[in-house]
Parts: structure tokens; sequence; C-alpha cells
């Protein structure tokens, strides 16, 4: 039985990973990939805990979070077409437009 | 527990007639436009009525199954304001249910009349559709009089009082837009004004009358008449003034309701309304509403004999003044109007007196014997209409019958109608001979009643309504003479053609009434007195009576009976000497003009008193008016005050602080800072909006940094 920390400090490094790649990545398939990096590490340290405590609600929740990443993941990839079909880049700096 | 009976069908008084009134205007319409329209709106007004009077009959029986017990019946609160507390509760004794009776009866019996009547006038005036309004009317009257008769408390009776004083308006005027011969004009809606602001002046004494009671009687919280009768004595012993302020300003109310002096003027106006409507609400039922209420007030009245020496004078006065005037009128109703005028002295200087049951008598019997002649003028009326018609169409001869204006209510249009109309004829004489108070007809025992007390308790009224009834005779003779007897002195009176069945036979039901009425309080058996002594408590006065007066058979007076009949017979008589002897020839004037001369001139004009009123108080109404508009709200108001004070200064004001220097360094600076620091902070705020999504990215995860961190470190 691996002690629990480790799980939790594998999910730490994994967010921090994640969040970095969404904050310093210009094309948007990255920061997706960034962004499930963020909510894998999310679904790790809810299945650590639902292991530890056993209990089952932290793995429901997983499922929950995977459906809903599913879902976030195919909206985006549709927008991101449109936006190539207008534009002809998907560099997100270039997408300022609506701008003050 | 008692039991109440038929106590719980009280309110049913009101809803029945407020149910055929809803009915026929829902369904009026759609009735109209069939064949049968007519019939089914009147059979449902005349219904509604004859509800009324079923359910009165059993509450009748109530109060006389319970010995004359008051019995109550509470339909809801209405008023709870502090110590206010007024109630929708009805008031079941002999008084109220006698009202009742003779609302609801005489209501009914008029209205299958005016089926018949309505159905031709509608026609004469050529406005069919009218005919639905005219029943609707009819029994929102009979609603609002039952609530009158029935209410427990002066303001529930109050109420009806304006309610009926809201019909009668609108009956009067119901023809509008025309005057009595059906020409274009606004004389009858003048004639409802009249009657409406007439009647306002007396509702204004009747209000004060009821502030007086809350504010001066201390414990009438509810205004019921118990409660306000239980307080008074206390107050008449400490404090008499206000008991007769009470009912002197309470008889400022009667005078206008039930036309006495001073505020009569408006009730031979009145006369502009149908026929029906003058039978039912101003001769039989809406007009004795003032002897109603000063009967319901007599423990009031009782307590201030002052009070009820000015009543009896008013209505003495007004008998014998109403009756002069009736002498000189040449129209059927308005002679019958000021009959009715007369007669309602007789009524007031009753209860006045003191003399309730005489009063009350007296009531019931005019309402039978005035709603039958009444009703029987219209018949009249109608008859000549027919005539004139017939020979419009026909074109008898000359053709001058379109233009000429023809008044079928005009006396001296009429004359010899007792060959073409003789059932009205015979009606008409029995409603004369009961009016009259010829033995042994309804008028004579209620008149006699009156006359006796009067002769008893105070000799001027008896001397005045002695000479009153006197003219009262003398001017049903000449009417009579005039109308039915002679030769025709038009051609429409020739031509004269009977009423239908359905006018006729409501009036032999009056007339039945009006012969046997009497026998309501025959002398010795007294069945309406110990009736309504359950409700009026009737006070006998000691006073010192003539040895000829106490001469008693059963309580009847033979020598009083004896001096009206005489003079009632003689009358007729000197009537027949003048009128009937030698028939009024067409064009000729009245026989009476030469001999009386200026006399006559004032009868005819009715003493000149509307000229009077006119002059002396609607004229200086006028002038004050025009003065306020004028000189004060357009000279003084709107051309000083607005144009001068007000403009003016304000034009001055900003002549002087609204320069260039203020304007421009002051008001526009200060308008030009604003814009400039809107400018500047926006300019500053946009730099943030800077469109990189990453950097939006970071501020949203610098926020949840700082969020947890707060909630971590807290």
């Amino acid at each position: 039985m691996v002690d629990i920390s480790y799980y939790i400090l594998l999910s730490a490094v994994l967010f921090t990973i994640g969040a970095a790649g969404v904050l310093v990545r210009r094309n948007p398939l990255i920061i997706f990939m960034s962004v499930e990096l963020m909510l894998n590490a999310a679904n790790l340290a809810f299945v650590a805990f639902a292991s530890m405590h056993n209990s089952l609600d932290g793995q429901i929740f997983v499922f929950f979070v995977m459906t809903v990443a599913a879902a976030e993941v195919a909206v985006g990839l549709a927008l991101i077409v449109q936006i190539f079909k207008s534009r002809h880049s998907i560099n997100v700096d270039e997408m300022n437009s609506l701008k003050g | 527990m008692e039991t109440h009976g038929f106590a719980f069908l009280a309110p049913w008084l009101v809803f029945a007639p407020l149910a055929g009134l809803l009915l026929n205007i829902l369904l009026g319409g759609w009735f109209m436009k069939q064949p049968w329209g007519e019939r089914a709106i009147g059979a449902i007004a005349a219904t509604a009525s004859g509800a009324a009077f079923i359910v009165s009959v059993l509450l009748a029986y109530t109060v006389f199954a319970g010995h004359g017990e008051v019995a109550r019946w509470t339909l809801g609160q209405w008023i709870y304001i502090g110590d206010l507390k007024l109630d929708w509760t009805f008031r079941l004794d002999s008084l109220s249910t006698t009202m009742m009776l003779v609302v609801s009866g005489v209501g009914t019996l008029i209205h299958i009349y005016a089926i018949g009547y309505m159905h031709e006038d509608v026609r004469f005036k050529n406005d069919i559709p009218r005919y639905q309004r005219f029943f609707v009317f009819l029994n929102l009257f009979i609603a609002a009089m039952m609530i009158l008769v029935s209410g427990d408390s002066y303001m529930m009776l109050f109420v009806g009082w304006e309610g009926v004083g809201l019909c009668s308006f609108l009956l009067i005027g119901f023809w509008y837009d025309m005057d009595t011969l059906g020409r274009s004009s606004w004389a009858n809606s003048n004639a409802a004004k009249k009657a409406f602001i007439t009647n306002r002046i007396g509702d204004f004494g009747f209000l004060i009358a009821g502030f007086l009671m809350f504010w001066q009687l201390g414990s009438v919280h509810s205004f019921q008449f118990d409660q306000v009768f239980a307080a008074a004595p206390a107050i008449a012993e400490s404090n008499p003034v206000i008991i007769v302020l009470i009912t002197l300003f309470m008889l400022i109310g009667v005078a206008g309701k039930s036309a006495q002096i001073p505020l009569y003027v408006w009730l031979p106006d009145a006369m502009a309304g149908p026929t029906p409507v003058s039978a039912l609400i101003h001769a039989a039922t809406m007009v004795t509403a003032g002897v109603y209420l000063i009967t319901r007030s007599a423990p009031l009245y009782t307590l201030v004999p002052e009070a009820q020496y000015i009543v009896a004078m008013t209505g003495a006065v007004t008998a014998l003044f109403a009756a002069t005037i009736a002498v000189g009128q040449y129209d059927i109703k308005k002679v019958l109007a000021y009959s009715t005028i007369s007669q309602l002295g007789f009524m007031v200087a009753a209860v006045g007196m003191g003399a309730y049951v005489a009063g009350m008598f007296h009531l019931i019997t005019h309402a039978f014997f005035k709603a039958l002649l009444f009703l029987s003028a219209g018949s009249v009326i109608l008859g000549l209409e027919r005539g004139h018609h017939h020979l419009a169409h026909h074109g008898h001869g000359h053709g001058g019958h379109h233009e000429e204006v023809f008044d079928p209510g005009d006396m001296r249009n009429m004359g010899g109608l007792r060959k073409t109309m003789p059932v009205t004829f015979w009606l008409y004489m029995i409603g004369t001979l009961a009016l009259a108070g010829i033995f042994p007809f309804a008028g004579f025992w209620s008149k006699d009643e009156i006359l006796l007390d009067a002769a008893k308790l105070y000799p001027q009224v008896y001397a005045l309504l002695a000479i009153a009834a006197f003219f009262t005779a003398f001017y049903m003779g000449r009417q009579i003479w005039m109308v039915f007897f002679g030769e025709a002195r038009h051609e429409a009176a020739a031509h004269a053609v009977e009423s239908p069945a359905v006018m006729t036979v409501p009036l032999m039901v009056l007339a039945a009434l009006s012969m046997l009425g009497g026998a309501l309080n025959l002398p010795a058996v007294h069945t309406l007195g110990h009736w309504l002594e359950h409700t009026v408590k009737v006070v006998e006065h000691e006073a010192h009576v003539a040895p000829w007066l106490e001469l008693s058979w059963g309580g009847f007076n033979p020598y009083v009976a004896l001096i009206s009949t005489v003079a009632a017979l003689a009358a007729i008589f000197i009537s027949w000497w003048i009128y009937g002897r030698n028939p009024l020839k067409a064009g000729q004037p009245d026989p009476l003009k030469k001999p009386l001369g200026l006399a006559f001139t004032g009868m005819e004009n009715k003493w000149f008193v509307d000229e009077g009123y006119w002059f002396v108080i609607v004229d200086r109404y006028v002038d004050i008016s025009r003065f306020l508009a004028d000189k004060i709200d357009w000279e003084f108001w709107h051309d000083f005050v607005h144009d001068k004070v007000i403009a003016g200064t304000y034009n001055w004001l900003s002549h002087i602080a609204l320069n260039e220097v203020a304007d421009q360094k002051g008001i526009d600076a200060f308008a030009n800072f604003l814009g400039k620091a809107t400018q500047w902070l926006s300019g500053t705020t946009r730099k943030f909006q800077n469109g990189f999504v990453r950097s939006y990215a970071l501020s949203v995860f610098l926020g949840v940094v700082i969020i947890l961190g707060y909630l971590l470190l807290k």
C-alpha cells in the first residue's frame, strides 16, 4: 500500500504542470491538453482520498468530471475549428478582437 | 334561543330585485332582438319585484308570529374603523315589514302596468331599445327602497336613501334628450338635475344629523336605531338643544325627500319621468321615505315637543300651500304632483304631532289611491297619444296635426273621456273619491284620523289641514269635470282609445285597495294601530280637549268626520258649479281666472316660487361662480399670481443668475469636469482588458490563489 502522500504529491505536480501550461502556451490544443492535465490531477486526488476513506463517492465524482471534460473538449475543438476556418490561425494571442 | 322564522330570507328583499336587474342587463340586449323580448324583460322585472313581495309577506308573518318582537338578520360587517362599527343588518319589525309590503306590493303592480305602458311609450318617443333600461332602473329602485326600509341603522337607511335618490334622478331623466312632449331638448334632464340637487340639500341635513348623533350622543358606534334611542334620553335631560338640532336637521332631509316646504320644488318637475315612475317613486314609495324616517325616529322626536311642533307646522303649511297650487294647474300629472306634495304634508303633519299610526295609515292608503290616480292619468295620456297618432296617420281633413305640438297631458286638450275610456274613467273616479276623503273610501278613514289627532293636539294644524282637505276635493273635482265630462276639446280626445288589460288590471287591484284600504285601521278595531304599537310606542298627550272632541265612538269622532265630509262634498259641488255645469270650451280660459284675478295667476304660476328661488339662489350662485371664475381664478390667480408673480420672478432670477460668467465658468465647467473624469477613468481601466486570453487566465489563477490563501490562512 503506497502512502497517500505520494498520490497527493503527484496530483499537485500534475496540477502545477497543467496550470503552467495553460498560462504559457499559445496553441489552444496544448492549452486544452493542459486543462485535461489539471482535471486529471483533481481526479487522481479524488480516487486517492476515496480509496483512503473506503468510500465510493470520490470515484463516482471522477466519472462526472470525465464526462464533463469530454463534453468540454468536444465544444472547444468545434470552436477551434470554426476559428481556424475564419482566421487561418489558432494563436490565442491573435484572438483579441473583444478587447476594450 | 327564539326562532327567527323566515328572517334568514331578509337579504333577498334586496337580492331578488338585484338578480332581476342583472338578468336584464346581461340578457336584455339579446331579448330586445327577439319578438317576445319586451315581454320577457317586463316579466323578469315584475317577477323580481314579486319575489320581494313574497319575501315581505313571509317576513311580516315572522314578525306577526313573534308577537311583534324585533327580528334581525346580519349579512356581514360593513365598516369597522376605530369606534365606528357598521354592519349590514336587516331589521324586521312591524313598521319595516309594513313599509316592505307597501313598497313591493304597489311596486309589483306598477311593474306589471309598466310592461304595457312602456311598450307604447317607447314607440311614441321613437326609441324602442330604451325599454330594457327602464326595467333595470325600476328594479334598482326596488332594491334601494328595500335597503332604506329594512336597514337597522341610520347609515344603512342612508344608503337606501341615496340609492332611491339616484334612481329617481335616473328615471326622471329617462327621456333625457327630450322634453315631455318628445321634442329634442334638455328639459327632462334639467328636471332630473333639479330633483337630484334639491335632494342633496336635504341629504346634507340628514348627514349633519348623523354626524351630531355620532359626535354628541357618546356611545353611538353603530348608528343602530336602538342604540341611538337608548342614548338620547340622557342627552335630552342634560342638553336638549342637541336633540332639537338632530331632529331639525333630519327634518331638512325629510323636506328634501318628501317634498316639503321649502324643498318641494323638485317634485312637480319630476313629472318629466314616465308615468309609472311618477306613480311608484314620486307618489307611492320614495317620497314617503321622509315620513318613514320620522316615524322610525319617533323616540327622538317625542323627546322634543318644540321640534315636533315645527315638523307638524311644516307639514300643515305644505299641505295647504301645495293644494292651492294644484287648483291652478292644467297638466293632469302636475295637479297630481301638487296633490302628492299636499298629501305628504298631511302625513308629515301627522307624524310631527306624534300621531304615527295615523301618518302611516295615510301613507299606506295614499300609496294605493295616488298610485291608482297616476297610473290612470298615464292611461289617459296614452289614450290621447293613441288618438293623436290615429289622426296623424289617417289625416282627418286638415293635415296640420304633424306640425302642431300636441300635449297629451294638458287637461285643456281633454274632455268627454268617460265615453271613450270608460274603464279608466271609473278607476279614476275611485281614486278621486278616495283622495277627496269620501265615505267609505280608504282616504276618508286615514285623513279623518289625522284631522282628529290634529284637532286634539294642535288646533292651528287642524285648521290648515281642514282647509287643505277642502281644496283637495275641489281640485280633484275640477280635474274630473275637465278630463272626463263635457265635450272633447281636441280631436285626439275625441278619438282616444282605451288601454289594454295589462294596464287596467293592476289598476283594478289598486282600485279595490283604494276602496277597502280603510279596513286596515277601522275605528274601534285599530288593526294597524295595534300592529304598529309593537314598534312605535305612542305617547298619549294629556292635552286639554274641547268638549265637542270628547265624544268618541271607538276613537272615531263624528263631528270631525262630518265637518270634513261636508267640506269635501261642498268642494265637489262647487267644482261642478264652475266646471261641470258649463263645460270648458276649446280655447276658453279657466273660469276661475276672472273672479279670482291675481290669486289665480299666483296658483297658475305656482306662486312664483321657482322664479323666486331662481332670483334669490340660482342667479346669485351664478354671480358668485362667475366672480370666482373671472376675477379670482382668471384675473387674480392666472394673470397675477401665475403670469406676474411666478413666471415674472422666474424670468428675473434667470436673467440675474444665468449670465455668461456664471454659465460658462460655473455650470459648463462642472459639466465638462464630469465628462473628463469619466473619460480618464475609462481610459485607465480599459488597459486591463487587453484581449490576451492567457493574461485573463493568469488573473483567474491569481484570484483563485488569493482566495484559497485567505481561506487557508485566516
